[in-house]
């Protein structure tokens, strides 16, 4: 996602042109699709967000800030630490399995590094909806699991395994573990190997050198992955809706009720909205100044 | 250290099944005669057939092949254009355009479909094909962008102005040099685009109609109601499509360089 900012300011050193006339319609179409329906969107939502709700569900014009004053009421923010609760145990959960794999293939053979990262890269472009599913089978009371244990008698009775906060993290671990491997991986491959053999030279045991040289050196590519996983996780509400069956609501949810289930309230879910992206910008931007902090020290 | 390199692979060799267990039981299932996916009872393509005789989900595939093949075809214009163009003139506040580009590809779905639903209301654009084609291609376009911008950063400068001293218009020079140049690019940033419009649940949801569910959509009903072995049989096509498009995808990027 970077590279194409570094592509643009790279070639703008080299040789562009001043656009003309034809320049400028070719270029047309990207710029009002991108103000038409990624700008005007966010601003249309953000007036909605102060709006008042009116009755049937419409919205009235008139400035207020009880929505976002509900976003903490106790019913919803009871909903909101939950989210985070589980994103942030999903991320943690993503990175503590992603990483080993993460640089187990960065410092792979060529050969090995094309399979295991095609590997990845396959549950990564499947659809989330079916990988949801697959883990439906294999969770539900009457399915796999639950019939193996019992006949292997090491339950009595199947168990509840789906519809459980428990079903939930994993649903999404399994969603998303391939988006924090792949951008730990990126910052692994570029790893000098010849620092962490100096770290060893000079006599640091294995921890010592994974704590203080691997680690910062992979740092863009662990805040990355974090990113990509956490924020994303927040919002994602159809995994818990099939894993957790609506008993185990996250703001994706909330907000979808909003606008297509009974709730009906456009300006709270608009609220919720901008809530969810405002603390996704400023996730993106505190690691943006992190990354460059970390790259000028 | 080997001890280290040992443990490493065991765990990624742990992670992998991880991966590809749920998938490989939900696609042996696909061929299970029995109704429930626990005991495997024979071998049937019983599932398979009954897609075809299911008139919904036909109707649903239809939908989603409409809209992914339209919104790939215009998000492989709208994205090699925007591309090239941004690398070759300068631009105004070309920081600014790219973030906001980029921003469809990272936003969670939630809110993009939200705010999108927003819009259409108030624009008066009646929930259709149209509007999920306008959202798709949002989310579709950065990703031919970013093949294309990395493509054209091995570009070499003097192949185009070579053409354009031995007399080819730029028109001509973009067509005759940078296309097929760029065709690996185009062609990974089109299976990228088709493969995420056919996907797509989240946003779709929010700016679909009811006469124009697609597939995941659809899917997505079924799969909340409980088990179907159909369902099993839908979802080993789309893993095999997935499949064939990540491979055909790196096959090319492996020939490009």
């Amino acid at each position: 996602m970077r590279t194409g900012q570094t592509t643009i300011a790279a070639a703008a050193s080299v040789r562009q042109r001043t656009p003309g006339v034809t320049a400028w319609l070719l270029m047309a179409p990207l710029f009002l699709w991108v103000l038409l329906f990624v700008v005007a969107p966010t601003l249309i939502m953000l007036v909605y967000s102060f709006c008042e709700r009116g009755t049937l569900g419409g919205v009235v014009f008139k400035f207020t800030l009880a929505n976002y004053a509900a976003v903490f009421d106790a019913t919803y923010l009871r909903i909101v630490i939950r989210s985070i609760l589980f994103a942030g145990l999903t991320t943690a959960v993503c990175l503590v399995m992603g990483y080993p794999v993460a640089y187990h293939i960065g410092r792979s053979s060529e050969k090995w590094r094309n399979i295991l990262l095609m590997l990845v890269m396959i549950p990564f472009w499947t659809s989330f909806l079916i990988r949801t599913y697959a883990w439906m089978t294999i969770l539900k009371s009457e399915g796999l699991l639950n019939s193996l244990l019992v006949q292997y008698g090491l339950i009595t009775q199947p168990f509840e395994m789906l519809y459980t906060p428990g079903a939930v993290v994993l649903g999404l671990v399994y969603t998303f573990l391939p988006f924090m491997i792949l951008p730990i991986y990126t910052s692994v491959e570029k790893l000098d190997n010849a620092l962490v053999e100096a770290a060893f030279d000079l006599g640091a045991g294995p921890m010592r050198a994974f704590s203080k040289v691997i680690v910062p050196m992979t740092s863009p590519g662990i805040t990355a992955g974090i990113l990509l996983v956490f924020v994303p996780a927040l919002g994602l509400y159809a995994v818990n809706d099939i894993l957790g069956g609506g008993k185990v609501d996250m703001i994706g949810n909330i907000i979808e009720n909003q606008f297509k289930g009974n709730a009906r309230n456009w300006p709270f879910g608009a609220a919720l909205g901008i809530a969810l992206m405002a603390a996704f910008g400023i996730a993106f931007w505190f690691t943006g100044r992190r990354q460059a902090t970390v790259q000028t020290s | 250290m080997k001890a280290v390199n040992t443990s490493l692979a065991i765990w990624t060799a742990v992670v992998m099944v991880f991966f590809y267990l749920p998938i490989a039981i939900l696609v042996g299932f696909s061929f299970n005669t029995s109704r429930l996916n626990i005991l495997w009872e024979g071998f049937t393509l019983e599932w398979y057939a009954s897609i075809w005789r299911d008139a919904v989900l036909v109707r649903a595939l239809e939908n989603s092949l409409i809209v992914a093949a339209i919104s790939t075809l215009l998000s492989v214009v709208l994205g090699t254009t925007g591309a090239w163009m941004l690398y070759r003139y300068r631009v105004p506040a070309v920081r600014l355009w790219q973030t906001l580009v980029f921003i469809p590809m990272i936003i969670p779905e939630v809110i993009m479909g939200v705010s999108l639903l927003i819009l259409f209301v108030v624009i008066q654009l009646e929930l259709g094909f149209a509007t999920i084609i306008i959202s798709h291609i949002t989310f579709c376009f950065p990703f031919v962008m970013v093949a294309i911008e990395a493509r054209l950063a091995g570009l070499d400068a003097s192949l185009e102005e070579a053409a354009m001293d031995l007399g080819a218009t730029p028109a001509v020079a973009f067509r005759k040099v940078l296309v097929p140049y760029l065709m690996p690019a185009i062609v990974s940033g089109a299976l990228m685009s088709f493969t995420l419009s056919l996907d797509e649940l989240i946003v779709t949801y929010f700016t679909a109609s009811a006469g124009t569910r697609t597939l995941p959509l659809e899917i997505f009903g079924r799969v909340k109601k409980g088990l179907d072995p159909t369902l099993n049989a839908i979802s080993t096509v789309f893993i095999l499509a997935t499949v064939s498009v990540v491979l055909i995808s790196e096959l090319l990027k492996r020939r490009s360089r």
